[in-house]
């Protein structure tokens, strides 16, 4: 039987509240519905009373969810759309970031944001916007890139005493598989190798990871072994995985497929620069999206983020430098 | 007196002369320690800004007389009075004042940004409307955990009215048919803006129709009127018949903060009811009733005084937060903080 990233997300959370009676959702469509992707179907029914529709108020349930958390519950929020939780912005960056370092008392709160593009969806469900609530000092913001890390990061997400924003990816839900569920992960905070190499690193997260395996498998014909790092975690970010994999190789390319400026590709290019300047063969590269709204058809947006190709194309070149 | 006396007396009786002078008792104390802020201020011991609850002290003692022990208190910048009647020590007010590191908030944050969640008693962010749906919250997980009779209370004003926030928590806690009690001190500017430029309705407690909630109108000029609507509406929230909007009139009688001279206040409305002080009001009453004399109410004072002087002193010996045993973290799961040495550690 195989397992979806969406899959695995519905099923963390079933584990979720079967395990600890302190865990809820709330959000929009979660109930009877079973949620705009499905990520609660059927849980309103096994968990009653505990997987609760939300009115289209986002202010309000991230609002109440740090409520609850003071309280001792482990409120897990499902905002429909990524996009839709700059509504909701002033309670996640204000309310629940500073909740513990003003008073001591911890807010363990999950945001699910279902993220990223998938062609057709256009300007106001494609966002990627990890990079600006990894700004704001108090929130963890976690990147899965696998069926296995969907999985392990949310109950992760779900245990740790500190708002935790989830950045699932869209594109992801359907398309990647795996074979069973995990029963051991890496620790929180850590990024993994995704794909050993020795001639150039791509740093990349969330579905870029995949947009990079690709390149990194059309290199391969070409001779280039590239290594490639999935941060999983953008915050914490793991600069040491990543600058060890630099010293191997000294070449970094960084991917993301948020807008190009500031954020997590332009964070891990200073943190490289400035710890490890003298690693670098080449000048390290960063590739983003495009910085426009996130287009509606297929021929615009297949080139708004960057692809496999346009990967491998900006990897050719730092490689024949 | 302390916070203590209140939270062990479950029961009141809004009409009864204890009840009143109990009230009238933490609006003096919360007048006085106000004055005392604004003299720290104006002789530039506090940093940052003074907000003072001046007019309004009537309105908020009737809240925190109403509370109980294990009720839930969301107070806005204008309730000194409220946070003392519902069990903050006076202390606890100095101490975030002078951001002293013995303070509930360690000088990390100052002024009105205090609170105590154990004691139900939330510390505001500045972003008005957003503690509203917080104390939606707590109710929400004291009903998952089985809890009943509890009530929450959240301030609000009348510039606060016109938030999204505001609107979605009055309309999630009345899906969720909460124990909330909403108070809006309607004091006729939200900073400098008239409520002309604030709201189009007749009255805020129009609003309550939208919301399918109970709502009462107030003299907040009165505070035996407050204690009695304040007693009402919790009442009912407390035997479940769900969220309560009051909406209670006055005037503020001070600047937005101590650094604004109020200038742009219409000097009719000074005049008008709606600019009485509530304390004199108060005071006035207890002289009618004969519940006190001029030397009982100057006594009063003077005792109020000296503990507001005693704590303040002993603050100002107290240490300051101290940037180097600061840990400079925001997360309460240290092994997920940054790498410290990338910041200006």
């Amino acid at each position: 039987m195989s397992i979806t990233y969406l899959d695995a997300i519905r099923a963390a959370q079933a584990k979720a509240l079967a395990d600890d009676p302190r865990v809820y959702i709330y959000g929009q469509d979660v109930g009877a519905f079973g949620g705009a992707f499905k990520a609660t179907k059927n849980l309103a029914k096994e968990f009653p009373g505990r997987v609760i529709d939300a009115p289209i108020s986002e202010d309000a349930m991230i609002g109440s969810a740090v409520g609850a958390a003071i309280e001792g519950m482990r409120p897990i929020i499902e905002i429909q759309f990524a996009d839709f939780s700059t509504v909701g912005l002033n309670q996640i960056v204000n309310q629940a970031s500073t909740l513990f370092w003003r008073t001591g008392v911890p807010c363990p709160i999950t945001i699910r944001l279902p993220s990223g593009g998938t062609s057709g969806s256009g300007p106001f469900h494609s966002q990627s916007l990890e990079a600006i609530y990894a700004h704001y000092p108090g929130l963890i913001a976690f990147t899965p890139a696998t069926v296995e890390d969907a999985y392990s990061m949310l109950l992760e997400a779900v245990a740790i005493d500190d708002p935790v924003i989830f950045f699932e990816h869209k594109f992801l839900y359907y398309h990647l598989k795996a074979e069973a569920l995990p029963t051991t992960a890496l620790p929180a905070g850590k990024a993994r190798v995704a794909l050993p190499g020795r001639d150039m690193t791509i740093v990349a997260y969330s579905a870029m990871v995949h947009e990079a395996l690709a390149a990194a498998e059309a290199l391969a014909l070409e001779g280039y072994q590239i290594e490639i790092v999935d941060l999983r975690s953008i915050k914490p970010l793991d600069t040491d995985t990543v600058m060890a994999s630099v010293a191997r190789t000294g070449r970094l390319l960084c991917v993301g497929e948020s807008w190009p400026w500031g954020g997590v590709t332009a964070e891990v290019i200073a943190r490289v620069a400035t710890e490890g300047l003298d690693l670098l063969d080449v000048p390290p590269q960063r590739l983003n999206a495009k910085d426009t709204p996130v287009p509606y058809h297929p021929n615009l947006w297949g080139v708004h983020r960057p692809t496999a190709r346009a990967i491998a194309d900006a990897a050719r070149q730092m490689l024949r430098t | 007196m302390s916070g203590n006396e209140n939270s062990q007396r479950q029961l009141i009786d809004p009409e009864s002369q204890l009840t009143f002078e109990q009230a009238y008792r933490w609006m003096l104390l919360a007048r006085i320690l106000d004055d005392k802020f604004a003299s720290l201020y104006r002789t530039g011991k506090i940093h940052g800004g003074v907000f003072l609850g001046r007019g309004q002290e009537a309105l908020s003692a009737s809240i925190g007389v109403n509370l109980r022990k294990n009720d839930i208190f969301a107070p806005l910048i204008r309730d000194g009075a409220g946070r003392l009647a519902f069990g903050e020590s006076i202390l606890d007010a100095v101490r975030t004042y002078m951001g002293s590191s013995l303070g509930p908030m360690r000088g990390r944050d100052g002024n009105v940004h205090r609170g105590n969640l154990k004691a139900g008693l939330l510390p505001m962010i500045s972003h008005l409307g957003a503690m509203i749906s917080v104390v939606n919250g707590m109710l929400m997980a004291r009903r998952f955990k089985g809890q009943s009779g509890m009530v929450g209370v959240a301030s609000a004003g009348d510039g606060m009215t016109s938030t999204g926030a505001f609107h979605e928590a009055l309309n999630q806690a009345s899906i969720e048919k909460l124990p909330l009690v909403v108070v809006i001190a309607d004091n006729q500017y939200a900073y400098s803006v008239p409520t002309s430029r604030q709201f189009a309705c007749h009255s805020l407690a129009d609003r309550a129709v939208g919301y399918g909630m109970k709502s009462f109108v107030v003299d907040g000029t009165d505070l035996r009127a407050c204690l009695i609507t304040l007693h009402k509406a919790i009442a009912r929230a407390r035997s479940g018949q769900g969220p309560q909007l009051i909406v209670a009139s006055l005037l503020r009688l001070c600047g937005h903060g101590e650094h604004d001279d109020a200038g742009y206040v219409d000097p009719k409305l000074k005049v008008s009811p709606l600019g009485r002080d509530c304390l004199e009001v108060a005071e006035n009453f207890m002289l009618e009733q004969n519940w006190a004399t001029h030397s009982s109410l100057a006594a009063e004072r003077a005792g109020f005084q000296k503990q507001v002087e005693e704590a303040v002193s002993q603050v100002q010996r107290e240490p300051a937060p101290d940037p180097y045993r600061e840990n400079w973290q925001a997360l309460a799961t240290q092994s997920l903080s940054e790498t410290p040495g990338l910041s200006n550690a």
